[in-house]
């Protein structure tokens, strides 16, 4: 069975043919890195995105987050609701964690914004 | 009347790489004038992820990417002045300013880098009937009221246009828990990159139509609903075709503009195909001493390649600051772009006097498939780069050696070759 993918990797967007048996990868071809390949590989066993959001602070400011590591992607709903619900207090730094591993996923998530 | 050698007009990443640029060459006396609050620019609203692998091989978001280039800024001691608005700037280089804290200012410049961005097309140039219901917003405004200031604006969500921001302007308010019905897009194929349309569309189970449009709006007061009818490959609305979906909000993402008020008033020639500067290889404008880079000199989609055009915008200006601010008169040679090459920036190249390689930037006109990118001094071939798909939504970066173009004083041409 042969799957088409897009990589997400960076903006190129390279168009892969995937070559799969019984859930296991054999081929890529048509990626122009790695990357793309290491995507095809968890995109066929297990897809996972980042999550960019939004956690209004205490002080009523939006601070921008991010999961510092993807996380599975249909969990994603599960994980936005998660990380929505998080206390935060201003001031916050870039990188600052704000929850060690969100919902099992072994996922931070992180400041991406220096708020005072 | 304060004198700086060089104002940078915009604190975005345009502005600031600028600014960093023109440090590193040793020019000292340097601003940036910002008329928003802060640095960052539009990336402060960008909070998704996938900037900065080009210029820091990792994955940041839009803040924290602007983040590293603002901190730079304030390591490097450069003066910059936030809720600063340019008003105007004259072809001697006079630029008027003005601020809540000094009032109408005016600022001469020995060299000034013009680094506004773009704007969104509003419904207002998209022409599209019914009446001005409130619930209608250009994806970068819903951006803006989602990420900076916490208010998601509806709850039923239609966008026209597929361009990145409203892709992804479809994922956020899917995230925030609004339901999005479809991406229209005009044309046969999507405007944004492919990766958005995976995981901003794809993931969340949003349409993307494709050749379809909005023909009405609903609604007075209040928005209802939209409209969308297939078109034909005239781009003409094909009767019978026509779907009502009840809405509460329609985001617009159908192109960006470069803001060239100023550029205008101050008399320098438009390209109209980029909407921005006519630039030489140091991307000065044909006043001297005015030079431009990023989104304001034509739309980008790469931040990493905005960083990069600018740092050479800097280092250009620096170069004009500390030759006393003589203009270039040797005569340059025409960029121009053929067959399937929509525009190239820059579209004119001194040769005889070049500081670096000089690259050639520019949009295809359509899609192309296993195709060569040739640049051509007459019959004579610089550069030629073979693609396995060409497509209008990315911007290409082609270099032609600095040796190479040395003796060329001919015209030089940009075009698509097919296989």
């Amino acid at each position: 069975m042969t799957r088409d993918l897009i990589c997400i990797n960076c903006p190129m967007g390279c168009e892969m043919t995937v070559e799969v048996e019984n859930g296991k990868v054999i081929s890529v071809s048509g990626n122009t890195c790695k990357r793309g390949e290491i995507y095809a590989e968890s995109e066929i066993s297990n897809p996972t995105r980042t999550i960019t959001t939004t956690v209004i602070s205490a002080e009523g400011r939006p601070v921008p987050v991010k999961t510092a590591q993807p996380v599975p992607k249909d969990k994603i709903s599960e994980c936005t609701a998660a990380i929505k619900a998080a206390e935060i207090h201003l001031p916050v730094k870039v990188g600052q964690v704000i929850i060690d591993d969100l919902l099992g996923t072994g996922s931070q998530v992180t400041v991406t914004k220096t708020v005072q | 009347m304060r004198d700086f050698d060089i104002v940078i007009v915009g604190g975005g990443p345009a502005g600031m790489a600028a600014a960093i640029s023109a440090r590193e060459q040793g020019i000292e006396n340097i601003v940036i004038f910002e008329r928003d609050s802060e640095l960052g620019g539009i990336l402060n609203q960008c909070i998704h992820n996938g900037f900065g692998l080009r210029t820091f091989k990792e994955e940041l978001t839009g803040p924290e990417y602007a983040e590293r280039y603002a901190d730079k800024v304030r390591d490097m001691n450069i003066p910059y002045e936030t809720d600063t608005m340019v008003l105007d700037i004259s072809k001697d280089r006079v630029v008027t300013i003005l601020s809540r804290k000094r009032g109408v200012e005016e600022i001469r410049a020995k060299a000034v880098i013009l680094a506004m961005g773009c704007r969104e097309r509003p419904r207002g140039a998209l022409n599209i009937p019914g009446f001005r219901p409130q619930g209608v917003y250009t994806a970068g405004t819903a951006q803006k009221l989602v990420n900076c200031e916490g208010y998601v604006p509806g709850k039923e969500v239609v966008i026209l246009g597929s361009g990145d921001i409203g892709l992804i302007m479809a994922r956020r308010m899917t995230l925030e828990g609004a339901h999005v019905a479809a991406v229209a897009e005009l044309m046969p194929y999507s405007s944004g990159l492919k990766r958005n349309i995976v995981q901003c569309l794809d993931d969340f189970g949003i349409p993307l139509l494709l050749s379809h449009t909005v023909v009405d709006i609903k609604g007075k007061e209040k928005l209802e609903g939209v409209v969308i009818a297939e078109v034909d490959s005239t781009n003409t609305p094909i009767a019978g075709t026509e779907q009502f979906y009840p809405c509460d909000t329609l985001l617009l993402s159908c192109g960006l503009i470069p803001e060239n008020e100023l550029s205008k008033n101050c008399g320098i020639t438009l390209d109209p195909r980029t909407n921005g500067p006519v630039v030489d290889e140091g991307l000065e404008t044909d006043i001297d001493g005015v030079f431009a880079c990023g989104n304001v000199l034509h739309v980008h989609d790469l931040v990493d390649f905005v960083s990069e055009e600018s740092a050479r915008a800097g280092e250009s200006a620096a170069a004009f600051v500390k030759r006393g601010c003589t203009p270039d008169d040797t005569a340059a040679i025409k960029v121009v772009p053929k067959n399937g090459v929509r525009y190239t920036v820059p579209a004119e190249i001194h040769t005889s006097d070049l500081l670096g390689d000089v690259h050639i930037r520019f949009r295809v006109t359509g899609v192309f498939k296993d195709c060569s990118v040739v640049i051509k001094a007459g019959e004579e071939e610089l550069v030629r780069r073979k693609n396995r798909i060409l497509v209008p939504s990315e911007m290409l970066d082609i270099i032609i050696k600095k040796d190479k173009l040395a003796g060329v004083n001919c015209d030089i041409t940009a075009e698509i070759e097919e296989v």
